[in-house]
């Protein structure tokens, strides 16, 4: 199963706890896609606020990791310190970094987002990036202090699925044994099957499921695409021909005239 | 004094981080907080003094992906 810092998980599926139409659906989709981490975010409390109280029990009962995030920070001041202000809160030293560097396609500041991680991994945290599927900028995050990286496969939340295939591919090969997770992009299940099928670690959902009519079903029919795309990869795949191929034997075959 | 807490002004008669809170009615373990962009620790919220026009952000969790 895979590592990330240190720690083996038993799922795959990394699970965003946002856009979910009831807290009692988010609830079900955790337990249906078998995640062991969820993310979640920080905002302003409002004065005698008490409903985020709320949320903060309910992830706890779910008893899942937290992987906090630095969701629309757009600068690296920003991103440090909301990261600071996770870990005080969680408890955790897991943080997903975004440094966002543009506000349409939400893609992230990669200059930004190394210097942030650099200032992170020294105070000990234990940092994934999300990042694009640039070989280069991922090779100066490891160099920062990340072992983990989380490119992402289209634009957060468009539900496009993997736009650049042999980008893909290629950090894969580039980095054999540096943990990969695909965050961002991610549309239908054949989707993350794709990644998977590529030797991807993990994928990281959020609108794909809390978005579907059904929630809870979408997160087992996610579950269940990755852990096939994963098993795929290990088991090994053919490659394309451009011919056919008669799969059944031709010696034998009976001759009628 | 004049403090700014999550971008809105108020005039609090609040010597620490601690009683700002409270005069706020903010409360709870899930709370974390920044004093002029730099993180104050639960457990130095009493001995934080407050500034005249000091910016506060108060944080919680929230739903993310």
């Amino acid at each position: 199963m895979p590592q990330f810092y240190g720690t083996e998980l038993r799922s795959r599926l990394l699970l965003g706890t946002a856009r979910y139409p009831s807290p009692a659906i988010l609830a079900e989709a955790v337990r249906r896609s078998g995640t062991d981490i969820v993310t979640v975010s920080l905002r302003r409390e409002t004065a005698g606020g008490r409903q985020r109280g709320a949320f903060f029990e309910l992830i706890r009962e779910l008893g899942v990791r937290v992987l906090p995030n630095t969701a629309g920070c757009h600068s690296v001041s920003e991103a440090v310190l909301t990261a600071k202000m996770a870990r005080e809160v969680f408890s955790t030293d897991w943080i997903k970094l975004e440094v966002i560097g543009h506000h349409d396609t939400l893609q992230p500041d990669v200059f930004g987002l190394v210097e942030a991680a650099r200032i992170l991994t020294g105070e000990g945290f234990d940092v994934f990036p999300y990042t694009t599927d640039d070989l280069v900028v991922a090779e100066r995050l490891l160099g920062a202090g990340c072992n983990v990286l989380m490119p992402w496969c289209a634009p957060i939340g468009s539900a496009m699925g993997p736009q650049n295939l042999p980008g893909l591919r290629a950090m894969r090969a580039e980095f054999p044994d540096v943990p990969l997770i695909v965050d961002a992009g991610i549309g239908r299940p054949s989707h993350a099957a794709t990644v998977m099928e590529f030797g991807y670690d993990a994928v990281l959902l959020n609108t794909a499921v809390a978005g579907a009519a059904d929630p809870a079903a979408m997160a087992a029919a996610f579950a269940a695409a990755i852990e096939a795309g994963h098993m795929a990869y290990h088991a090994g795949m053919l490659e394309p021909r451009d011919m056919a191929v008669p799969s059944t034997p031709v010696i034998g075959k009976a001759v009628f005239s | 004094m004049k403090l700014t807490i999550n971008g809105e002004e108020h005039e609090l008669p609040a010597a620490t981080l601690a009683e700002a809170l409270a005069l706020l009615e903010y409360e709870g373990d899930w709370l974390a907080t920044a004093v002029n962009g730099e993180l104050v620790h639960r457990a130095d919220r009493e001995n934080h003094h407050l500034r005249d026009r000091d910016r506060i952000e108060v944080l919680s969790p929230m739903q993310g992906g």
